[in-house]
């Protein structure tokens, strides 16, 4: 008699509950619909209201672009080329110079942030000369190295050292700070030398502050590529964004721009891939909504 | 306290494990003010004995171990170990830490082995013997878990077995159990002392509880309110081995020596009350 109501109660009990799952899953779905819906939304007014805005009016065209030009001069791009060669050799000439620049610049940000975070007297020797290189605006620089190194590939590569540098530096030289004294202390009693202790415990520890600061350090990346083609050369976007300015043709600086944002947002999801496999140890967090 | 055991060779005993004379540790506050941690504190530890540190909070008890292990130096007096002065990291010392100090971001076993490979084992023959730690301290089969997928006392084991693999001939122990639950914390206690009793390293252990000190320890030290703390007195417990931690607190001659040890506790730990609360007063 107990073991027959107890065993309604159970289904009964499962019932309520895969009906309590069903809720919420319907209730999940019903708000990842209106998010999207809501992006897309916004998309659409964004868009569409520049869209009407310039509307049949040639000056304004002329002035802010439309996002019809802007897709038929992408287009234009894709089958015919561009007045430089092919969009794609500007992409990849771009891309060459960042990505260069930001291997050569996040290396030795790592190497001489962990240096320093390490060896006090080097910190001590380094840090007013640091502060000074970190204080200028950088960008100038472009410009020197247009002078000295020329138009080509070389003086693009070097602006984006200079400016990934200082931000993976900063960030590894902190990480090294903020190392648990205690993980470094057990590290050494068991027996750990001073590289071996650099090498075990100070460069993961700092990895999660290294990584970090890749992700705005890709886009400093890009920013020097494009300034330094702006500054002086003959290929890549930035030029192409340089010759549709001079030529008044709005719609190829938005659609070069338009390019830029799809490569940033792919390198992105690269460093967020990156990050999730070398930080496998972490917890799992409770995170908010991403962004 | 254990010559009999030893044989004695010549007239000269073996020199003590640890031996600490006259030691001061001053620190100097980010403020420029000079805290003096330890004041002329004189400690000497057998080869084998199992010592346990007691006192108030801010008596020094933790910077007593950070001497012996050479992480820190004396301001003042003498730290030797096996007759040796210390100066770096003593050759045969283990340290298991107050929080966790086992890497996140390698796994249970690579933990573990890190004692070996630092010291130039071949990976091989360090998985080996970690493998064999692992088993010992009752975490077989979870050598490939990362540190935050295990529970408070089993990252205690990995830092045991970290510690242990190197066959330290001391051990030192600052609260190592203090972040543990009652019922897990008697658990531990007792792996602890069949462990030691496998190798019979010179045991130095850092507690706030006194219960758990007469539990595991030959020799009870309790130190004097801080700061500048010393030895007030030694207690030797001559309780049988093998002990079972979770009742032998029943035992008569325990309770015997509780009282005794709580007596000479009791008026530092009171000190050392009234001067923190004082020293709040003046700050309010």
């Amino acid at each position: 008699m107990t073991t027959a109501l107890t065993g309604v109660a159970a289904t009964a009990e499962t019932r309520t509950s895969t009906q309590a799952e069903r809720t919420s899953r319907q209730h999940a779905r019903r708000h990842r619909l209106l998010v999207h819906g809501a992006q897309l939304a916004v998309l659409v007014v964004l868009l569409g209201g520049w869209q009407l805005y310039v509307a049949g009016d040639s000056l304004k065209v002329i002035l802010y672009g439309e996002p019809s030009g802007i897709y038929t001069q992408l287009r234009t791009w894709v089958s015919e080329g561009t007045s430089i060669g092919s969009l794609g050799a500007q992409i990849l000439v771009t891309l060459e110079e960042a990505l260069i620049g930001f291997a050569i610049g996040t290396v030795l940000g790592v190497v001489c942030g962990i240096a320093l975070g390490r060896i006090r007297l080097l910190a001590e020797i380094f840090s007013p000369y640091i502060k000074v290189l970190n204080s200028i605006p950088r960008i100038v620089l472009g410009s020197v190295f247009v002078l000295a190194f020329g138009l080509g590939i070389e003086s693009k590569i070097l602006l984006v050292i200079v400016l990934v540098f200082f931000g993976v530096f900063f960030n590894a030289f902190q990480g090294v700070r903020e190392v648990d004294r205690n993980l470094i202390a057990n590290a050494t009693i068991l027996g750990g030398s001073r590289w071996q202790v650099t090498r075990h415990v100070v460069l993961p520890s700092a990895f999660t502050w290294i990584i970090a600061s890749l992700h705005v350090s890709f886009g400093f990346a890009l920013i020097g590529a494009i300034v330094g083609e702006f500054l002086g050369g003959t290929q890549g976007l930035g030029e192409l964004i340089k010759i549709a300015q001079s030529s008044f043709n709005a719609n190829g600086v938005w659609a070069a721009m338009v390019i830029m944002g799809v490569v940033a947002l792919s390198a992105e999801w690269l460093i967020t891939r990156l990050e999730s496999r070398l930080l496998r140890w972490r917890p799992a967090q409770l995170s908010g909504p991403d962004l | 306290m254990e010559t009999s055991t030893q044989p004695s060779r010549e007239e000269s005993a073996p020199p003590p494990a640890i031996e600490l004379s006259g030691v001061t540790k001053r620190f100097t506050t980010p403020g420029g003010a000079t805290y003096t941690a330890l004041r002329d504190l004189s400690l000497r530890v057998a080869p084998g004995e199992f010592c346990a540190v007691v006192g108030p909070t801010g008596c020094g008890k933790s910077t007593t171990l950070t001497l012996v292990s050479g992480l820190e130096r004396p301001s003042a007096g003498t730290v030797t170990v096996h007759g040796e002065p210390v100066a770096g990291i003593p050759d045969g010392i283990g340290f298991m830490f107050q929080t966790d100090a086992v890497l996140p971001w390698k796994s249970v076993l690579d933990n573990v082995a890190l004692g070996p490979r630092f010291r130039g084992t071949p990976k091989a023959q360090a998985h080996a013997s970690a493998r064999d730690w692992l088993r010992r301290v009752g975490l077989a089969g979870f050598e490939d878990r990362f540190p935050h997928q295990l529970s408070g006392g089993m990252r205690k084991r990995v830092a045991l077995a970290q510690s242990l693999i190197n066959e330290p001939r001391i051990l030192l122990m600052d609260e190592p159990f203090g972040a543990l639950d009652v019922q897990t914390r008697a658990i531990m206690s007792n792996e602890l002392l069949q462990l030691w009793d496998l190798t019979r390293p010179s045991v130095v252990f850092v507690t706030h509880d006194l219960e758990e000190a007469i539990a595991l320890a030959d020799t009870v030290v309790v130190l004097t309110a801080g700061p500048g703390g010393t030895v007030k007195a030694a207690f030797p417990v001559d309780l049988p081995r093998p002990r079972v931690v979770q009742e032998i607190r029943f035992d008569d001659r325990f309770v015997h020596l509780y009282q005794q040890i709580w007596e000479a506790l009791r008026s530092e730990v009171d000190i050392a009350y009234a001067r923190t609360t004082s020293a709040g007063r003046e700050a309010s």
